[in-house]
Formats: structure tokens, sequence, C-alpha cells
């Protein structure tokens, strides 16, 4: 049997990345895949490709009406919501110097509040489909600080204790719904690709970056994506609450 | 050590009360000058130091707070962002966005505002001050920790804080600024943040309850914290920078009850 056999999946930031590796992944171990981003015409792109089993929804995470709209659509199209990925995001380079009060919210806004309003309506969609697991893209930077990155560093340090805390609940209410949250290093996707491009020293950037990890590379979204999949099936039922570190050896 | 900090200068935000006036007054007992930032004068529990009406979440309070202790002591040395709020009840599914910014507008934001602006002032020179130090603790909680130690927005605003703080103490690592930071997670404390619960359950049974909840046997006094932040305010901690302290009674060192404060 396919490992998602008939699982519907809710993905923020679906086309493109981490959301689009995954969402690829759920349609082939035969779940329906919904995918909810801010770009329409990758997002239609995809789900068309992908075929009957994806749908896409524009979905804007810092917007409440946005995320009931996206359930909503998911529960109308395919009946159920038994998985959430919350994988949009921004990544922004800021010290505590130069982050202005406005970007901290902005970053913070997307990356924590996103994922909050996610959980928080994925919730009651799942209690009616008979229990259901939310993965939330959190980071390495959740992890460990980083000088350049300080607003990403607190709002996905946000991510990290926040999924704590719906998972207990959660679990608390009897609801048969996970939450876990995942810490990729630094993945070759959309979000990181300025950074290639920039040298470091007399390094480029992508070789600067590929040091970071004890295995030499950069991680590819698909084994991202392998994580994440274990953790929307039915292979993970006894983990709740956890981090999941994928991240080539990074903070080993 | 009882001069340790003579001639410097430290600011305690929420210092009117709880784990900040024990603060306030550990520091002016070590010699330091102290301005105690709060809300309003009205509810101060302590007589420690100059009081300055600051609201942590205004960007305009901070730049007007930090020119008035440049004018009139005119050095920075310590900063302990303290301030804070649980924002009353919330589990992820009652908590609102109104709420939830709230809770992020003073906890995380502030502590953001706290530590940009204790840093223009830690670099600033005078007053006796040669060259760019300081020490700046933030009040995190082991709701940044783990996560059944308080309502959602309130967990994921102290979790923001715990990785705020590594980043902003490798930044000034980086840039030889001679400033440190580290956060500071506390248990279950004897402060005005509980008085939800004093109010329902009567204050000595809801403290026997929650102390019973510590392995220690009993909840932190705001003592307990202050004597921490002391420590990591003073050149005692010289090697110390960008890492978690949590004084807790023992409830985040082992096995855990669902909630460990209570229902959220």
């Amino acid at each position: 049997m396919a490992r998602l056999e008939n699982k519907v999946v809710l993905l923020s930031g679906g086309a493109s990345g981490i959301g689009a590796a995954t969402a690829q992944m759920v349609v082939r171990e035969g779940g329906k895949a919904v995918l909810a981003d801010r770009d329409e015409a990758k997002g239609q792109a995809l789900a068309a490709e992908l075929g009957a089993s994806a749908h896409f929804v524009p979905l804007d995470v810092v917007h409440e009406e946005s995320w009931q709209a996206a359930v909503a659509a998911t529960v109308e199209k395919f009946g159920a919501l038994h998985g959430l990925l919350n994988a949009a995001g921004v990544g922004v380079r800021n010290s505590i110097e130069d982050c202005t009060l406005a970007e901290y919210r902005r970053v913070n806004d997307i990356n924590s509040l996103g994922t909050f309003l996610g959980c928080k309506h994925a919730i009651p969609a799942m209690k009616g489909s008979g229990g259901g697991s939310i993965v939330n893209i959190s980071s390495v930077l959740g992890l460990r600080g980083a000088s350049y990155a300080m607003a990403y560093c607190a709002s996905k340090g946000a991510v990290r204790t926040l999924t704590k805390n719906v998972a207990l609940h959660c679990a608390q209410q009897k609801y048969n719904i996970r939450c876990n949250s995942v810490h990729p290093g630094y993945i070759d996707t959309p979000m990181i690709a300025p950074r290639l491009d920039s040298n470091v020293g007399n390094m480029s950037g992508r070789q600067a970056l590929e040091e970071l990890h004890p295995l030499g590379r950069l991680g590819q979204a698909d084994e991202v994506a392998h994580m994440i999949l274990f953790l929307l099936s039915d292979e993970s039922t006894f983990s709740t609450g956890s981090e999941f570190v994928c991240d080539g050896g990074l903070t080993a | 050590m009882s001069n340790e900090l003579s001639g410097r200068v430290a600011v305690v935000t929420g210092g009117g009360s709880g784990i900040g006036a024990a603060s306030a007054a550990l520091l002016a007992a070590a010699g330091a000058a102290v301005i105690v930032a709060d809300l309003s004068e009205g509810s101060k529990e302590t007589q420690v130091g100059r009081f300055v009406t600051h609201d942590v979440a205004s960007e305009e309070a901070w730049q007007s707070l930090l020119a008035d202790i440049l004018e009139r002591e005119g050095r920075l040395d310590i900063m302990v962002n303290n301030a804070g709020i649980s924002g009353g009840p919330g589990n992820p599914e009652t908590t609102t966005v109104e709420n939830w910014q709230n809770v992020q507008a003073i906890n995380s934001e502030g502590v953001f505002l706290g530590c940009k602006y204790a840093i223009q002032g830690m670099k600033h020179l005078g007053a006796g001050k040669t060259q760019s130090s300081g020490s700046i603790v933030n009040i995190s909680s082991i709701a940044g920790l783990v996560g059944g130690a308080g309502p959602t927005a309130y967990t994921a605003s102290k979790g923001a804080v715990r990785l705020l703080s590594k980043s902003v103490a490798l930044y000034c690592a980086e840039q030889k600024y001679g400033i440190r930071c580290n956060s500071v997670h506390p248990g279950g404390v004897d402060t005005a943040i509980f008085n939800p619960l004093w109010q329902a359950v009567g204050r000595d049974q809801g403290k026997a309850f929650l102390g019973a909840r510590h392995p220690i046997g009993r909840m932190a006094e705001p003592q307990d914290l202050g004597e921490l932040v002391l420590w990591l305010a003073s050149d005692r901690s010289s090697f110390v920078t960008g890492a978690e302290f949590t004084s807790d009674g023992g409830i985040t060192a082992g096995l855990q009850r669902r909630s460990l404060l209570g229902p959220s």
C-alpha cells in the first residue's frame, strides 16, 4: 500500500522548494496534495502537472481569512484534511543593528504567525477527519543562532516552541493530531538563491554554504521531503512535539 | 563583591515588580546605577534606582529612554530585558490574531528593540567608559524550551527570545563590541504574572499547587532569578555569551507532566 493512501495534505509554500518537493511525493505515495501559495501561476502549473490528485488554492499565510478559505477549499475538494505542511517562509539576512522594527515584524508574521494560523485552522478540519499530522518547517537557525539572521532566528525559534505547544494541546484533548518541527540546513531552493550568487571572501556563496555542512554539500528539497513524508504518514504515529533535524551534520 | 558594579549603569525593563524589581535591587546593591523602566510608577514594588516610564513595545520610547540615559548617566553597561506579559489563557485553537500580536509586540519585539538600543548605548563612550562593553540579559521562560509551560502566543514569543539572544550574542562577538547576551529561563516564579491564578484559588493554595510541580518542591521567589541576572550582568560571567540559563527548580530536567504549570 502507498504510504499516504487517501490522505489529504495541505501544503503552504507548496508552489516551490520544500513545499513543491513534498507535494510531488505526497501524490506519488497515493495522497491528495493541496498546494497553497501566493504564487498562483507556479502553483497552478505544478498542480496541473500532478493531475487529479492535486489542487491549487491561493494562500497568504499572514491573513486568517486566507487560511480559513484554504482549509475550507481543501475539505470541499477532497472531503477531509489529514496533513498540514507549514513550509511557507521567508529567509532574510539582517543583524540586530540593521534590522528595523517593521522588518522584524514582517519576518515574524510570515514565518511564525503564519505557522500558528495554519495550525489553528487545520485542527478543526483534522478533528473532523479522524485525526492528522502537522509538520512545521523551522530551521537549523531555530536551534542555533546566526549573527546575520536575527529576525529569522527569532521566527524559527518561535516555530520550534509553538510546535510543542500545539502537540501537547492536541494530545491533552485526545484529538489524534500530532505536530512536529523539521529543522533543515541549507537546502538548494529559491529561498537561498541570493546567497549562492554572492561571494564570501575567495569562495563562491555556494562553496561557503556547502562547507558549513559536514557532508560537504547543500541539501536537496527531496531529502527534506522524505523526512516530512515520514512525519505525515502513519509510520510516525508515536512522534509528536519533537524536533527532526535534516542538516547534513551542521548542528552535530 | 559588594561594589563589583560600581560605576556601571543598568536598565531593567519591567523593573517595577517581580523578577525586574529583585534584579534592580541586587544590581543596585552591587553598586550599579539602576534605571527602573516600567509602564507606570503606581504599581512598583521597589524604591531602588531612578524610575522612568517606559513602554518596551514602542520604538520611540526606546529612543527617548536611551537619549535620557546617555544625557543623565552618560553610559550604559547592563540591559535586563525583563518586561513581559502572559497574554492570558490561550491554546492553539482559542488564541486570536490580536492576542498573538499583542504578546509578540511586548515579549518578542520589546526584547528585539531592547537589544538594539542597548547595543547603541553600550558602544557609547563617556562617564569613565573608554571602550565598548556590556551585558544583555533577556528573560525568556521555560516556555521558550518546552511546549506545555504557557499559553500559545507566550510560548512562541519566548522561543523567539531564546534564538534572538543567540543571534545578538554572535553578532556582538563578531563585531568585537565586548557585549555579551544570554537568555534566562525561569520556571514558576511568585510574581504578578500569576495574579489571575492567585485570585482564582488563593495565593497560598496556588503557590503550593505550582510548587509541587517543581521537583525542588517550591516556586521560585523573584530573588532567586535576580541572583542569576546579577551574575550574568557582572564580569564574573565574562566568558558566557549566547547561552541559556535555566532556573526552574528542575521542572524541565526530566520526564515532564503534560502540562507543567496548569492548563493553558
